[in-house]
């Protein structure tokens, strides 16, 4: 009997969990499908009859969809170039001993503490003087600055445990170090790339301060778009969830995908 | 036989093994990195030493020395703000920490395989989802008249509260939305730091004792420190960056109840447009994270050293 008790608990626990991580997700995804006068009556309803009509209006607003493919360019973009230019990098950290290499992973480190306000400010001027404003390129570059430190030390760990035997081999073929690192590497690396790729793409698609202080009407993003329907006296409700539903969706996908790596993306490994 | 196939290797060319080849592969990223992170950073640097406030164009950028600093250590906002923010910090922590080792714990005990399993997954949509999208979510949840907040209050019996508008709802609506986010990061890591116990201690420890009290002090919570000490450095850094839920929600109101560090700044920089003064504040919150990530790396990454 009292062993049947401690597993209720438990299930019951574990039930709890998951309604409260669900929850403000659930919440927005039903409020996405509620009619006007659904959500704002009080006390909220639970049961409705679900309309596509915020849906249908966002989809036929060109400045929601138009937000969702610059979203899409910007973290594309960025995150292949974080990958083309950190896996490299990663190579020589996992595979060299040279002077100042504690200070290279401090750096990088550290690039995941820095509020994005510090590059914020000299960034919008510095954007101003050479015409960079309200660019894709601008927000590509800038969120290279989190990007590059998340690849680099994902794939750095990835590539720390390919055993060294198969360079050797490669060495005495006479492979050079570049043929190793294209040959060997990039392929046996490849899950670790691709994991350091999703975390990428999620975080410059969730990012907000940069967007909103970098772009001006051509390139906003999508957070910034959802977030702009946020002035007036009668907000949109309806459509305001059903932009955000289409904005979390897919990242809560890759983020379900590269689940078993999110603390050690999160930390930069600090916890294994 | 190994060994002459070693000479014959080093009598080709020594193509790609130079003392310079490590540069070839870093000096990419590192020259990016340098143009995109330290170069703005240095321009912040200097900007901060100078008059700039570009909706007054004519009084042109002077340098004026450390007078941004002074104004800026003189402020009693800037104070408040950062007060706030730290406030904001031990306001989440410890529930971020208890509920995340109460589900961590949930996580680790064995049985129910289904359940378990897919509340560890559920765990990363939080984690996962867009910041400016749960501060939207939350003013929708915690709106006075349709929000589902109130709601359950008052099946506990309790009035609807004026979370928004009020100092203190707001500030405790964003610390709500904050434990949500964050909690499955809690939770992740402790849970990290229970499987790393090894299962032969454990089983004796469980059958040394039936207390889980004890179990968690002597057995496990050795395991689970490094990851609280992660936690804690880590979640400091991360208040003081907290910009995007938070703007969503509240904008830093009302009156200043939710002004973290981060918005103010934003709001010197980019609505009163005194960037001389948002620089400092900048350069200061910089030299801050920096002492942060330096614990970190001190506490945290032995190998490095």
């Amino acid at each position: 009997m009292r062993i049947s008790s401690g597993k209720l608990l438990h299930a019951l626990g574990l039930t709890a969990v998951v309604i409260f991580t669900l929850f403000p997700f659930f919440w927005m995804v039903s409020a996405s499908f509620k009619t006007q006068a659904d959500i704002l009556s009080s006390p909220p309803v639970w049961f409705f009859t679900p309309t596509l009509q915020n849906y249908a209006e966002i989809f036929a607003d060109t400045k929601v969809s138009g937000a969702i493919i610059n979203s899409l360019i910007v973290a594309t973009c960025s995150t292949l170039l974080a990958v083309i230019l950190g896996a490299p990098a990663a190579f020589a950290l996992a595979r060299y001993e040279f002077r100042g290499k504690s200070d290279l992973w401090f750096w990088f480190i550290s690039n995941r503490m820095i509020s994005p306000i510090v590059l914020a400010l000299p960034v919008y001027l510095l954007a101003i003087q050479t015409g960079l404003l309200d660019t894709h390129l601008v927000l590509i570059l800038i969120y290279l600055t989190f990007q590059l430190p998340i690849v680099v030390w994902i794939v750095t760990d990835q590539f720390k445990s390919i055993p060294a035997d198969l360079e050797q081999a490669a060495r005495l073929d006479g492979a050079d170090q570049f043929t190793i690192f294209r040959k060997i590497y990039l392929p046996l690396g490849a899950p670790g790339i691709a994991v350091s790729a999703i975390f990428s793409f999620i975080f410059s698609w969730n990012e907000l301060l940069y967007a909103l202080v970098l772009t001006r009407r051509a390139v906003q993003t999508a957070p910034v778009v959802a977030t702009s329907f946020m002035s007036g006296y009668e907000l949109p409700w309806g459509k305001i969830m059903a932009t955000g539903t289409v904005i979390v969706l897919p990242v809560t996908i890759f983020a379900l995908i590269v689940s078993r790596h999110m603390v050690r993306g999160l930390t930069m490994g600090a916890t294994k | 036989m190994s060994e002459a196939a070693t000479s014959a290797a080093r009598r080709k060319p020594n193509r790609g093994y130079g003392r310079w080849t490590p540069l070839w592969f870093l000096a990419p990223a590192v020259l990016t990195l340098l143009l995109i992170g330290i170069y703005p950073t240095i321009f912040a640097l200097v900007t901060s030493f100078r008059r700039y406030n570009i909706t007054r164009p004519r009084e042109g950028f002077p340098f004026v020395g450390f007078e941004n600093y002074v104004n800026v250590l003189t402020d009693s906002t800037f104070w408040s703000s950062l007060f706030l923010t730290a406030k904001f910090y031990v306001a989440v922590l410890p529930i971020q920490v208890v509920l995340g080792l109460a589900i961590a714990l949930l996580l680790h005990k064995p049985g129910m395989g289904l359940l378990k399993s897919l509340a560890r997954v559920t765990l990363v949509v939080p984690l996962a989802t867009t910041y400016a999208v749960v501060g939207l979510v939350g003013r929708l949840i915690f709106n006075r008249d349709f929000g589902v907040a109130n709601q359950f209050l008052s099946f506990a019996g309790f009035g609807p509260i004026d979370w928004l508008s009020t100092q203190d709802g707001a500030f405790a609506a964003i610390v709500i939305m904050d434990v949500w986010q964050w909690t499955p990061f809690c939770a992740l890591i402790f849970l990290a730091g229970l499987s790393m116990v090894p299962g032969e201690i454990e089983e004796a420890a469980r059958l040394e004792t039936s207390s889980k009290l004890a179990l968690l002090r002597h057995v496990q919570l050795p395991y689970l420190l490094p990851g609280l000490t992660a936690v804690m450095i880590l979640r400091s850094a991360d208040v003081l960056k907290l910009f995007d839920m938070v703007f969503v929600m509240t904008r830093g109101g009302p009156g200043s109840a939710t002004d973290l560090i981060s918005i103010y700044i934003q709001r010197v920089g980019f609505r009163i447009f005194d960037l001389g003064t948002a620089s400092a504040q900048a350069i200061l919150l910089l030299i801050l994270t920096i002492i942060i990530s330096r614990l970190y790396i001190r506490l945290l990454y032995r190998e490095v050293h």
